[in-house]
């Protein structure tokens, strides 16, 4: 293969891979950004986190070699991510802990404008309140674990995959975060 | 609603076999976790549609870290230092106090102890002395009996 072959066929290559990340972006930037939002409350955390995430993935695009979906292990880096930055905010105590969280009921405000009566909005918004009641009592990895499945509707392997856990463990951290669910549930009277 | 005066109860039922109330259970908690799921999705796509100002990231260099965990240590230290320097002056001062009031106590006793001294010579004066006739009144006695003779 002649030199002019060869640099014509690397940059075909790095074509195809940016077009290839590019594709991965534009598909699963929904995804991410809606895990770190639903885990955060803050948007403007979530934001910045998921452009972290990507620009991460996309230094270490050339070592992701498709052993877990590209979703999983987006996932993943968005989870050590979060990791990162609450243990930052942890050893950074002296800062002032400005957070942009917004409150439960803020929250709980966001309902799909589908064909609902004022009462069953009215129902939807107070179960939606107290889920998150549920969930701000979490542990973080609690926390993670149930909203890759309730909400990011993920299977368990995937989950286990992504968190770096067991099935074993996952199955655990889920029963508690919907035991805790379900208690606050059965509180509202 | 039916579900919310079934919810606490629902093992309780299941155990004993009531299959009715365990799926109100779960379809109460099903539909809370659908909420819940289409209320986060609702959200974020709206915060996604939503554009917004690129804001510069100011992130956090490594020197004020640095002078931040100084300040911290020094601030810990400065503590510290304080506290056994402040510890150290009450004792001083505590010593300075004692040897003083012992030194008050001392004088006063010595004081008390020489007007004793004082007291007791005086006494002894007082009782020791007598009156002595002087030395030439028996020959003054003698030459005023011859004057009357």
């Amino acid at each position: 293969m002649s030199g002019a072959a060869a640099d014509e066929l690397a940059a075909l290559k790095l074509e195809t891979a940016t077009q290839e990340f590019s594709d991965i972006v534009t598909t699963h930037r929904p995804q991410i950004f809606r895990f770190l939002l639903a885990s955060t409350r803050d948007v403007d955390l979530a934001e910045t986190l998921t452009q972290e995430c990507f620009l991460k993935a996309h230094r270490n695009w050339s070592s992701f070699r498709g052993e877990s979906s590209a979703m999983t292990w987006l996932m993943r880096i968005a989870i050590n991510l979060q990791k990162d930055h609450w243990r930052n905010r942890r050893m950074q105590f002296w800062r002032h802990t400005r957070t942009n969280s917004v409150d439960l009921d803020e929250a709980s405000d966001w309902l799909p404008s589908g064909e609902r009566t004022a009462e069953q909005r009215i129902l939807a918004k107070e179960q939606v309140s107290h889920v998150w009641r549920a969930v701000k009592g979490l542990s973080e990895r609690q926390r993670t674990v149930f909203m890759l499945r309730y909400v990011e509707e993920q299977e368990l392997s995937e989950i286990a995959r992504a968190t770096g856990l067991s099935e074993g463990t996952v199955k655990a951290h889920l029963s508690r975060a919907v035991g805790r669910v379900r208690a606050e549930l059965g509180g509202k009277r | 609603m039916r579900f919310m005066g079934l919810f606490g109860r629902g093992r309780d039922r299941v155990e004993s076999g009531a299959e009715l109330d365990l799926a109100g259970v779960d379809e109460a908690l099903e539909l809370a976790l659908k909420n819940f799921k289409e209320s986060v999705v609702a959200w974020s796509d709206a915060e996604l549609g939503r554009t917004r100002p690129a804001v510069k990231t100011v992130r956090q260099r490594s020197w004020q870290l640095a002078a931040g965990w100084a300040l911290s240590v020094a601030l810990v230290a400065g503590s510290v230092s304080g506290g056994v320097f402040d510890h150290h002056r009450r004792v001083e001062m505590a010593k300075a106090a004692a040897a003083a009031q012992a030194a008050r106590q001392q004088a006063v006793a010595e004081r008390q102890a020489r007007e004793d001294d004082q007291d007791l010579l005086a006494k002894v004066d007082s009782d020791v002395s007598k009156e002595v006739p002087s030395a030439m009144e028996p020959l003054a006695q003698l030459m005023a009996e011859d004057d009357s003779r």
